[in-house]
This record gives structure tokens, C-alpha cells and sequence, in this order.
């Protein structure tokens, strides 16, 4: 909807990211060889489906002004209530009922942030800080979860597959799960929520400056509740999708991830202090981190090693963010002519 | 501990000593609430020692995060800045003390791998005030990186395998007891507080970190460094780090890259539970003091309920930083508005 | 006569046990320009925010267009043709021209969807109906203050407003956005679109408003049509006070300078600038913004680093390169956001007395005196006669003027030589502007050399014993108060060229 200047696509993130992947990946080529085979790419694709599924709920958090670190809580209480308690252990059925359910818990779970920040406006670190650890006490303390199994509608759904990608090379098979077409989905969905309804406009208003959208009318406490409500459905569902694909349900198997989901939606240019962000930056931003992780094991980085990578990237990729904000905002200030005025 | 300053602002706020009132009741309260409900254990002179020895691990850790959070930043990285310390002094100790050495030869070996864990703390406090100060990272953002980074590193090192086999002599000094009652580890905290206590409350550069935590813009136009004093401020958390990780070597006698994993949260419900505004400006080292002592209350007394799992902790620190916040709101708006009228 | 579009009778208003307002009326007639001026503390927020709905007075009513009411929601306000524009203009930065328009036509609409076409022909509507030429793509957050301003002027034409309220609309904008502001005002004029127009700024009163209420102390105190007012009547309806024509013509001493500054040039700012100033002179510096004043008296302060040139304080070469260097020198600085800038609201009196001269007050390790702090405190507060009682309690207590004050005494703290003022009474009532000038003058009497930054003629011409105008970074005429008017002196600053 903006028109796209040269001066305009230099300021924006979005470029920057996409190079940066672009530079990585013929690094990684260049190192080992197997970055651009079809299997390797199927792997990443594979890879991304959790993670995006994630940044999207925890993007449209951070736009609102907020930032969320419950969500892998939710997914993981979520998918474990559905999985374990609700559902039999043979359970053949359609495997949309695992989905709705655990949506649904999510979105319970989503509530009680929602309540939280929208109508006694706690700050929302500290919330879901403690509602991310209360969850997390249920699941290991009231259920007491442990690893275990899939039921066999979850695990078919787990194996159904779009294509196979075969890597002649190394004799290796990868296949793309169905599950790619649930994140597509969601994106285009959520796309469309935030670009064309008032609902949308509404979160980036909100991150814009909450008392003056309070003041143009807009139902804030509504539409914050929505959100938060919205990001814990998409967490169970991405729970779901996480236990098909692995075919295991490990409890904590998701929890820690939280870090590099956020870091992943800074780094595809969403802003902390609110109001600004976008899918593609934010898919963009996975899209490198999971590269990045990934590459770790092509360049023959050991495994011991990739947390102290990840955290490096999260302060780079913060750090030149954070710069490139006040450099942009630095030049527009320099450039900018003093005001138009009117010519009535 | 009462000086110009500190108590002014606190009684300016209108709602902080009066929750040091707060706190102390609560203080009280839940000890004899332990104490009636478990008569045989609670309150024991063994368990008074056996108190003492757990909670400056996460206390000092605990003190080190408020003063970041009183600058308006928080310290999400000291459990990883612990923990990588005491990494370090692990190392050089397995890698340098001979085997079957005389203590009197162990000694020195000691003293180096202490002030190696101390500077390995400074300099991870450095890193992370740098990276808030000078690079613009937003505070949460940075040290949620520097927490990846930090325990990454420390996996790195060690393999992810604990370190084990020190030198006995390390334990037997760390557990050392005064008057064969007062642990070192106490000790330790009680120096720590008053000293941190006596910086906020007495001091010109406590001053300095209220000021800018309240506005960082008017005070840079008032005369005063930011940068360095908020450093400054992230190497000393950095420091209290280390030296709770190395507090935590001498109990478990080894050093590993993720103890204390559910510390951090811990922290920053003691921070807030003391009456540090997350916004800055705001708390006094006493409330946090009187907020860790409660936690440790909770915690021993629900460790005697045996039919009370562990895990169930989790769901207890969260609800109650859920609650602490809600009611900190309620009772602040109170206050607020007794204020405006007051001055009116 | 004209049918009036506002008329409020006996409207009284409080707020736990604080009478804001005790029973006041005002009368606006159609296509008429009224000016609301008083105090802070006048109650003239609390009728605005009666008026649009946003608080709901305990008696009286209000009649739009004939019709009456006893009180008011927000949308019916709105629906009535009553719009505020308040200070902050309620724009959101992170969205374009185009939505920030657009967005509040949406919203009252309950539109669900968003449709672009819809929202960009609204927001062509909108600029077109003041002639606005602007970008509608882009970000707010990159535009000027007046830009913004000037959105919110269209977003409210937007909604068919019989009445435009604006809320001290010019207090971040330069002489030159002032006129393209009041060019817009009347020509919504001329569409029958009446405008009240919330100020303390009397020479704004005049040029724009054709008839003014004053309030005191949430009562009316005068009304009538502009054309009989002048000064001194003006500032006595305000303060009850009578205030005599000031001005500032020091002893006459030829004294070593206190500050001397050569060739100062910093890119993109100022050129070649230089003078010298005296003890005891008061410069007073005028100038749209831009033209590179602020930067200036920034670099002085150490804020901003040259690019070359040399500043000199008491004769001897200074070397400014951080804000501590500067108060070293004995240089202070009130900065023209006092509440953003220059104030720790929450933070005890004291605290904000004492912040900038703690080196001095502690001893070892930086462990403060106590009893050094208390006294520094108390001598300033009876100083500057700050209106206090207890020291300890938050600087937001107390009001504009006062607060003005704390700032100046953190200064003056200092062992100053130089007193750099930049706006010092924006937002800052009339009593206490006349005190805060007062004090100005007897500061540089006493020794002090004092530069003032404003745009405020009658502030400058009543403390400056030497005028300077600045233009595009350059110093380019210099005045003698007793021989200027204010008149001639808003030409030169806003520029003949």
C-alpha cells in the first residue's frame, strides 16, 4: 500500500534480511556444498513450520506493544492436556478434533493474558513471564507429564506428505510435510486480518500510541483481548503440528524456544516499542535463524556450540536493528523539510 | 539504612514504605503459617541453617537484577553469567591444582580461580551494559541475547558435561560455618545487601541510577553519564553473578552450564514482589531483602509437603508474581490518587 | 446576530473535593474565532473536556446549535460537530498520512474491513479542504510537529465539525507554522466553522480571536470582544495581579566576557558564528526553529560537538565535549521541555535541586552529606521562593511555574558563570512568567551572564539588554531592546526574504 521508493526500501529491514540470507546461503554453499540441494531445502522448510507458526502470534504481540514469552507454555500445556487427557490413547479419529481442542485450550490459556494486560494493563513480560511458568508447573507438577507416544490419527497425520526430495548424492530422502500448507495458511489468513480489517489496524494502532487510539474510538481492551486470545489458539495449534511431525510428545520439547522466535521476529525488523512489523520481515527473520541453526551442522560447527551462536546473532541482529532504526531516523530528520503547510 | 534521598523518593511515591510494611506482614505471616502447619520441622534451628544455605545463591543473583531494574533495564542473563563463571574457575582448577596436592598448596590455586570467576562476571556485565549503553539494544532484548550467549559458551567449553572433581578444599571452605551456624554463603548475602543497599541509599552514584531510571533524558541534560553509569550498573550484576555461581559450585561441588535454570524467573518475581518498578526509578534494596526471605519461606515449607511435587513450585512462583502484580496495581492507583489530592 | 453554535451556562464541575470549575458560562457564535485563556489551574482543560463529552459536569448545561443538553457522551459530541484537537494531537506515528486520516472515519463508521481506495479518496478529501500538500504514504513518525498538527486539523474536518476546539495548538510550533496555522483557522472561518482557541498567549489572543472569555480559579472573569483589550488589562484578568512593563538595562560595565565564542560552526546547524558576553549582559537569541538556535546553545552546553571553532569561558579555552564538561565550566542549561528534559517528576524536590551538583555534596567513595544536601536545598527553595512545604515530595506537586523554578536551582546550584535559558516560560503561567523574568534579571544584576532563547517577543524584549536575530545558522542582525519594537522584531524573525 506504500509506495516503495528507493530511499523507502533502503530504511526498511525487510532488503537487509532477505541479503543477509542470500549471503549466508552461498556461504554455506560455498563451505559445504549441500546448501542448495532439493533435500537440504526440504529440511529447512521442515524446520521453519514450528518456529513460524510461532513468530506470528509473537509478532503481532511485540506489534501491539507488548512481548509475550508464554506462548511455547501454552503450545506445550496445550498439546499435552489434548494429547494425553482428553483424547484416548487409540485414538483413530479425525485429526482436526486434536486441532480444535487444543486451539480452544490455548485460547483459554491466551484469556488469562489477555485479562492481564488489556484490563489491568500489567506490564506483559512480567505476566506471561509468570503465566508462561505457571503452565509450565501444571503440565510438569497437576499432570505430570512425561514423553511419550502419539495416538495413531495424530501420527498418520504426521506422515502425510506433499513430496519427496531425494538427494542423490548422500543417498537422503527428505519429505515436505503437509503441515507447510497449515503455516501458509495462517499467514495468509493472518495477512489478511492485519492488512485489511479494522482489527488489524487496530493492533498497529494500538502499538502506534494506545491513548490516542483509545481516543479515536477504537475498543482497546477488546481488541488486546482478541490478540492474546488469537496467539494462544495458534499456539495449540502449533503444538499439534509439532507432535505430528516428530512423532513424539515430549512436554518440553518446546519450551526455550521462545528465545529464538523472538529473536527471529526482531530481527525481521518488527519493532520492540510497537507499531511497526511484518509477516514477510518476520518469516524473512526465521527463515535466518533456522539457516543459521542449520548451518551450524553443514559447516561442521559441533552441536554444543549452537546456543552460544544463537545468542550472538540475537545481540548482531539486535544491534544492527536497534542502529539502523536511529540512523533512519537520524537522516529523515536531517532531510526533512520544514513543514509543507497549507496553501488555503 | 535511611538517607536524603532514597526514603524522599520512596515516601514521594506515596506507596513504598507502606509496602515495606506490606512485605514485613507478609513476612510474618507466611512464617507462621509454616510454622503451624508443619510445627515439627519449620522453625527449627536446622532448618533456619538449612535456609540459609539455598537462598543467597538466587538472592544475591536477585539483588544484581534490581539494580539493573531500577536503571529501567532488567538482567535476564545472571543465571547464565553464574553459571559461566563458575565454569571458568571449574576449569582452571581441574586443569591446574596437582592431584593429592596439600591444602596449604591449594590455597593459591583458589584465590586465582575466584578472582577468575569474578572477572569473568565483570566482563559479562560489561558486555551486556555495553551492548544496553552504547548500542541502543533495548535492555530485554539484549540480555535475553547474553543469556543464550553466556550459558552457550558454557556449554561449549564443558561439552555440556558437569565439571566435578575440584579440589575438596574448595567445598570445605565454601561451606565453611561462622559461629557454626551462619554459612559463608550468608554471610556473603548479608555483605552483598548492605553493600548494594548502602550504594542506592548513601551514595552519589545511587543517586545517578534513580535518576536515570526516572528519565534518562533530563539526566543526561542534567550533567550525567548514562553510559557509564548504566555499565556500571550491569557489571556489577555481572559481578554479584559470579559470585552466586561460584556459591553454587561449592554446594554442588561441580560446575554446569544450565543450574539455576529456574532462577531467572525467580529473580524477577523477587524484584518485583520487593517493590522494584520495572519501569525504573523505583525500590530499595530492604524490600527485595524481605522478598526473598518470604520466597525462601514458601519454598521450604512446601518442600515439607511431600505430597506436593516439585514441579508444582513452578505454578506457586507464577501465580504469585500473577497476584503480587495485580494487587501492586490496585493498591498503586489507590495511592495515586490520595497523592493528587494531598498536594492539592 | 449570529446564532451561536456553543452557548454553556453555570457549568460546574469537581473532582474529589477540588472545585474545578464553580458555575461558568461561554457563548461562541457561528463562524466565530474565541479565544479561552487563564491559568493553569483556571479550569479551562476541565470545560473543554465537559464540552466534548470526555467529563460530565455536576450542573449547568450546554446548548449546541440550539439544542441543549445536561451532559454529553464523547460520540454524541462528536456527532454533534464538536471536535477537540488536544496538545499531543493524537496522530499515530507509526502509520501513514493516509490512515492516520482516515482511521477515525472507519472506526465511527464500525467498519469491519479496511478498503484502501475508500481510505485514500477520504484522505484526499481531507487535505484538500485546507489545501494541505502532503505526502499521503508517509509515516507520520518522519514529519515535522506543524505536519502533524495540521493532520489533525484535517482528520477533524473530516467529521462535518461545526466547532474545532484546540488545545494550546501553538506551543511547539515556530512564528512561521503559527501564521500557516492561523491562515488555516480562518479559513475554516470563512466556512462558517467556529474555532475556540485554549491559550495564555496574549499576542496570539489578539492576532487571531475576535472575542476571549478568561477564567480564574474555575470562575469567569472577563469576556468580551478583543478589540478591547490590551496587555496589562489582560495579564490582571488573569492573575489578579498588576504587572508593569519590564525591561532590562544593566549597569553599565565594561567587564572581561564570560563566555566568548568564535567561528563556531557546526554542519548542517550554524556557521561562523561569534560574540562575546559579558557578566551581568542577557542576550536574548531569536529565530524560527531551524534556525539553528537550539543547536547552538546545545554545542555551548556540550550536547552537540562543533566542527570547528573555539569557545572560551572567563577567557580561557574551554573544551566541551560532554554535557559534565560543561557544568564543570559553570555553564547551565534550562532546556525548553522542562517536563521531558528537565525534570524526574516522580523524584522528590530535593532530588531535582541537588542531581547536578552531587560531586560536590559527598566525600568519600561518593557517600552523600546529608546534611550539605538539606541545606543546599532549603537556601534555594527560599531563594527562588519555590511554593513548597516539604521538600521531599514529588516535584510534579507542583505547578509549571514553580517547576520552572526547581530547574533554575539546579543551576544555580552550580557555581555558575553562564545561565543558558531556551524557552523559559513555555507552559508557564502568567504570574509565574513575570516572577521567573524577575528573577532572570536580578540573577544577571548579581554577576550572572545569561543567555535567553525564545520565541516570545514580549519575554525577550523584557529581559534581553542585547537582541540577537538568527537565520539559516547565521547571527544576522544585531538590536538594542530600548530601540526595537516587537513588531520589527517579528519581521526580522520570521524572516522579509
Amino acid at each position: 500500500m506504500t509506495v516503495l521508493t528507493s530511499r523507502r526500501m533502503l530504511g526498511r529491514p525487510e532488503p537487509w534480511v532477505f541479503a543477509a540470507i542470500v549471503a549466508l546461503s552461498l556461504l554455506v554453499q560455498a563451505r559445504s556444498g549441500q546448501f542448495f540441494t532439493g533435500n537440504n531445502l526440504v529440511d529447512l522448510a521442515r524446520a521453519l513450520i514450528v518456529p513460524g507458526l510461532f513468530s506470528v502470534g509473537c509478532m503481532m504481540v511485540i506489534v501491539s506493544g507488548g512481548i509475550d514469552v508464554s506462548f511455547t507454555a501454552i503450545a506445550s500445556l496445550a498439546m499435552y492436556v489434548t494429547d494425553k487427557v482428553i483424547l484416548p490413547e487409540d485414538y483413530g479419529g479425525s485429526v482436526l478434533l486434536a486441532y480444535a481442542i487444543s486451539a480452544g485450550l490455548g485460547l483459554l490459556m491466551g484469556a488469562l493474558n489477555g485479562v492481564l494486560v488489556a484490563f489491568l494493563r500489567l506490564p506483559t513480560l512480567i505476566v506471561t513471564l509468570g503465566t508462561a511458568s505457571l503452565y509450565t508447573g501444571l503440565m510438569f507438577g497437576a499432570f505430570a507429564a512425561s514423553a511419550s507416544g502419539v495416538p495413531p490419527a495424530i501420527a498418520a497425520h504426521g506422515k502425510q506428505i506433499l513430496f519427496t526430495a531425494v538427494n542423490n548424492d548422500l543417498g537422503l530422502t527428505s519429505t515436505m510435510p503437509v503441515h507447510v500448507l497449515i503455516l501458509a495458511g495462517v499467514l495468509f489468513l493472518v495477512f489478511l486480518l492485519l492488512r485489511y480489517t479494522m482489527l488489524g489496524r487496530g493492533i498497529y494502532a494500538i502499538g502506534g500510541d494506545e491513548a490516542a487510539a483509545e481516543r479515536a474510538g477504537f475498543n482497546v481492551r477488546a481488541i488486546k483481548m482478541f490478540l492474546y486470545c488469537l496467539v494462544g489458539a495458534l499456539a495449540g495449534v502449533t503444538g499439534i503440528v509439532r507432535i505430528s511431525m516428530i512423532d513424539y510428545a515430549d512436554p518440553s520439547s518446546m519450551l526455550g524456544m521462545e528465545l529464538t522466535v523472538i529473536a527471529a521476529v526482531v530481527l525481521g525488523g518488527t519493532r520492540v516499542t510497537g507499531g511497526v512489523g511484518t509477516l514477510t520481515g518476520t518469516i524473512l527473520g526465521v527463515a535466518l535463524m533456522t539457516i543459521l541453526e542449520n548451518s551450524l551442522i553443514l559447516m561442521g560447527i559441533p552441536t554444543y556450540w549452537s546456543r552460544a551462536f544463537t545468542g550472538a546473532i540475537i545481540i548482531i541482529g539486535t544491534g544492527v536493528t536497534a542502529r539502523q532504526i536511529g540512523l533512519t531516523r537520524r537522516r529523515d530528520r536531517a532531510l526533512s523539510t520544514p513543514s509543507k503547510g497549507a496553501q488555503a | 539504612m535511611t538517607a536524603i534521598g532514597a526514603p524522599a523518593a520512596q515516601r514521594a511515591r506515596g506507596s513504598r514504605d507502606p509496602n515495606l510494611v506490606r512485605l514485613l506482614v507478609m513476612l510474618v505471616f507466611v512464617f507462621v503459617l509454616m510454622t503451624i502447619l508443619r510445627p515439627a520441622e519449620f522453625a527449627t534451628l536446622a532448618d533456619f541453617n538449612s535456609m540459609m544455605r539455598q537462598f543467597p545463591e538466587y538472592g544475591i543473583m536477585a539483588i544484581g537484577m534490581s539494580l539493573t531494574m531500577i536503571t529501567g533495564g532488567i538482567d535476564l542473563g545472571v543465571v547464565g553469567t553464574a553459571n559461566l563463571s563458575a565454569i571458568v574457575a571449574a576449569t582452571f582448577l581441574i586443569g591446574t591444582v596437582p592431584v593429592g596436592a596439600a591444602p596449604a598448596q591449594v590455597v593459591p590455586y583458589l584465590i586465582v580461580a575466584v578472582l577468575l570467576a569474578l572477572a569473568t562476571g565483570l566482563a559479562c556485565g560489561a558486555i551486556a551494559g555495553t551492548l544496553i549503553s552504547r548500542f541502543n539494544i533495548p535492555a530485554i532484548l539484549a540480555t535475553l541475547g547474553t543469556q543464550q550467549l553466556f550459558t552457550g559458551i558454557g556449554i561449549g567449553i564443558t561439552s555440556g558435561r558437569p565439571q566435578s572433581h575440584l579440589p575438596l578444599l574448595y567445598s570445605k571452605i565454601g561451606n565453611t560455618e561462622f559461629l557454626h551456624f551462619f554459612p559463608l554463603s550468608f554471610v556473603l548475602f548479608v555483605v552483598v545487601a548492605l553493600a548494594v543497599g548502602f550504594l542506592l541509599s548513601r551514595t552519589r552514584f545511587g543517586a545517578y541510577v534513580y535518576m536515570i531510571g526516572t528519565n534518562a533524558k533530563a539526566a543526561r541534560y542534567a550533567g550525567l553519564n548514562n553510559a557509564s553509569i548504566i555499565l556500571r550498573t550491569y557489571m556489577i550484576s555481572g559481578l554479584l553473578s559470579s559470585v552466586a555461581g561460584l556459591i553454587m559450585m561449592a554446594r554442588a561441588n561441580s560446575a554446569k552450564a544450565d543450574y539455576g535454570a529456574p532462577y531467572t524467573l525467580q529473580c524477577v518475581l523477587i524484584a518485583v514482589l520487593g517493590g522494584i518498578d520495572p519501569n525504573g526509578g523505583f525500590g530499595k534494596i530492604q524490600g527485595v531483602t524481605l522478598a526473598i526471605l518470604i520466597l525462601q519461606f514458601l519454598s521450604s515449607g512446601l518442600n515439607m509437603f511431600n505430597s506436593v511435587s516439585n514441579f508444582y513450585r513452578d505454578v506457586i512462583w507464577g501465580g504469585v508474581l500473577i497476584l503480587v502484580l495485580v494487587f501492586n496495581y490496585f493498591f498503586s492507583r489507590r495511592a495515586n490518587r490520595r497523592a493528587i489530592r494531598e498536594a492539592s | 446576530m449570529p446564532e451561536s453554535v456553543l452557548k454553556v451556562e453555570g457549568i460546574a464541575k469537581a473532582f474529589g473535593g477540588v472545585q474545578a470549575l464553580k458555575g461558568v458560562s461561554l457563548e461562541i457564535g457561528k463562524g466565530e474565532i474565541h479565544c479561552l485563556a487563564g491559568e493553569n489551574g483556571s479550569g479551562k482543560s476541565t470545560l473543554i473536556k465537559v464540552i466534548s463529552g470526555v467529563h460530565e459536569p455536576d450542573a449547568g448545561t450546554i446548548e449546541i446549535e440550539g439544542r441543549r443538553f445536561s451532559r454529553l457522551a464523547p460520540m454524541e459530541a462528536i456527532a454533534l460537530g464538536v471536535q477537540v484537537i488536544y496538545q499531543d494531537f493524537s496522530v499515530f506515528p507509526n502509520l501513514s498520512v493516509m490512515e492516520n486520516l482516515a482511521l477515525n472515519m472507519e472506526v465511527m463508521d464500525h467498519r469491519v474491513l479496511v478498503n484502501y481506495r475508500r481510505a485514500r479518496s477520504i484522505a484526499a478529501h481531507a487535505v484538500s479542504q485546507i489545501g494541505f500538500d502532503i505526502d499521503l504514504d508517509e509515516r507520520v513518525e518522519n514529519l515535522s510537529v506543524a505536519d502533524r498538527q495540521l493532520i489533525a486539523v484535517c482528520r477533524a474536518l473530516l467529521q462535518d465539525s461545526k466547532l474545532i476546539i484546540m488545545d494550546e495548538p501553538t506551543s511547539a510550533l515556530t512564528k512561521r507554522e503559527v501564521k500557516a496555522l492561523f491562515a488555516v483557522i480562518k479559513g475554516l472561518q470563512s466556512r462558517g466553522i467556529s474555532v475556540l482557541f485554549v491559550s495564555h498567549k496574549l499576542d496570539e489572543v489578539f492576532e487571531i480571536s475576535e472575542r476571549f472569555t478568561i477564567f480564574r480559579n474555575g470562575e469567569n472573569v472577563a469576556s468580551g470582544s478583543t478589540r478591547d483589550l490590551d496587555r496589562r488589562t489582560f495579564a490582571l484578568h488573569m492573575t489578579g495581579r498588576e504587572f508593569a512593563d519590564e525591561s532590562y538595562r544593566p549597569a553599565a560595565a565594561l567587564e572581561a566576557p564570560a563566555l566568548s565564542v568564535r567561528n563556531l560552526t557546526l554542519r548542517g546547524a550554524y556557521a561562523n558564528v561569534s560574540f562575546d558576553l559579558a557578566p551581568r549582559e542577557i542576550l536574548g537569541i531569536t529565530g524560527l526553529l531551524g534556525s539553528g538556535r537550539t543547536e547552538l546553545v546545545e554545542t555551548i552546553f556540550g550536547i552537540a560537538q562543533p566542527d570547528s571553532g573555539s569557545i572560551e569561558i572567563g577567557g580561557k579555552p574551554a573544551r566541551l565535549r560532554s554535557v559534565k564538561d560543561a557544568v564543570r565550566a559553570g555553564i547551565g542549561y534550562v532546556p525548553s521541555d522542562r517536563l521531558t528534559e528537565g525534570l524526574f517528576l516522580p523524584q522528590a524536590i530535593e532530588r531535582n535541586i541537588v542531581v547536578a551538583v552531587l560531586e560536590r555534596l559527598s566525600g568519600w567513595f561518593g557517600v552523600l552529606s546529608r546534611k550539605a544536601v538539606a541545606e543546599t536545598t532549603k537556601r534555594w527553595i527560599a531563594d527562588l521562593a519555590i511554593a513548597t512545604r516539604d521538600p521531599s515530595l514529588p516535584v510534579r506537586t507542583l505547578s509549571g511555574g514553580n517547576q520552572q523554578k526547581v530547574v533554575l536551582a539546579r543551576w544555580l546550584a552550580n557555581d555558575l558563570k553562564v545561565l543558558i535559558l531556551n524557552g523559559p516560560t513555555m507552559g508557564v503561567d502568567i504570574g509565574s512568567k513575570y516572577d521567573i523574568h524577575a528573577l532572570i534579571r536580578r540573577l544577571a544584576a548579581k554577576g550572572l551572564a545569561v543567555i535567553i532563547v525564545s520565541d516570545d517577543l514580549p519575554e525577550i524584549l523584557a529581559c534581553a539588554s542585547r537582541i540577537v536575530v538568527m537565520q539559516n545558522g547565521a547571527f544576522v542582525q544585531e538590536l538594542n531592546p530600548a530601540s526595537t519594537t516587537e513588531s520589527k522584531l517579528g519581521e526580522l524573525s520570521t524572516g522579509v526574504a
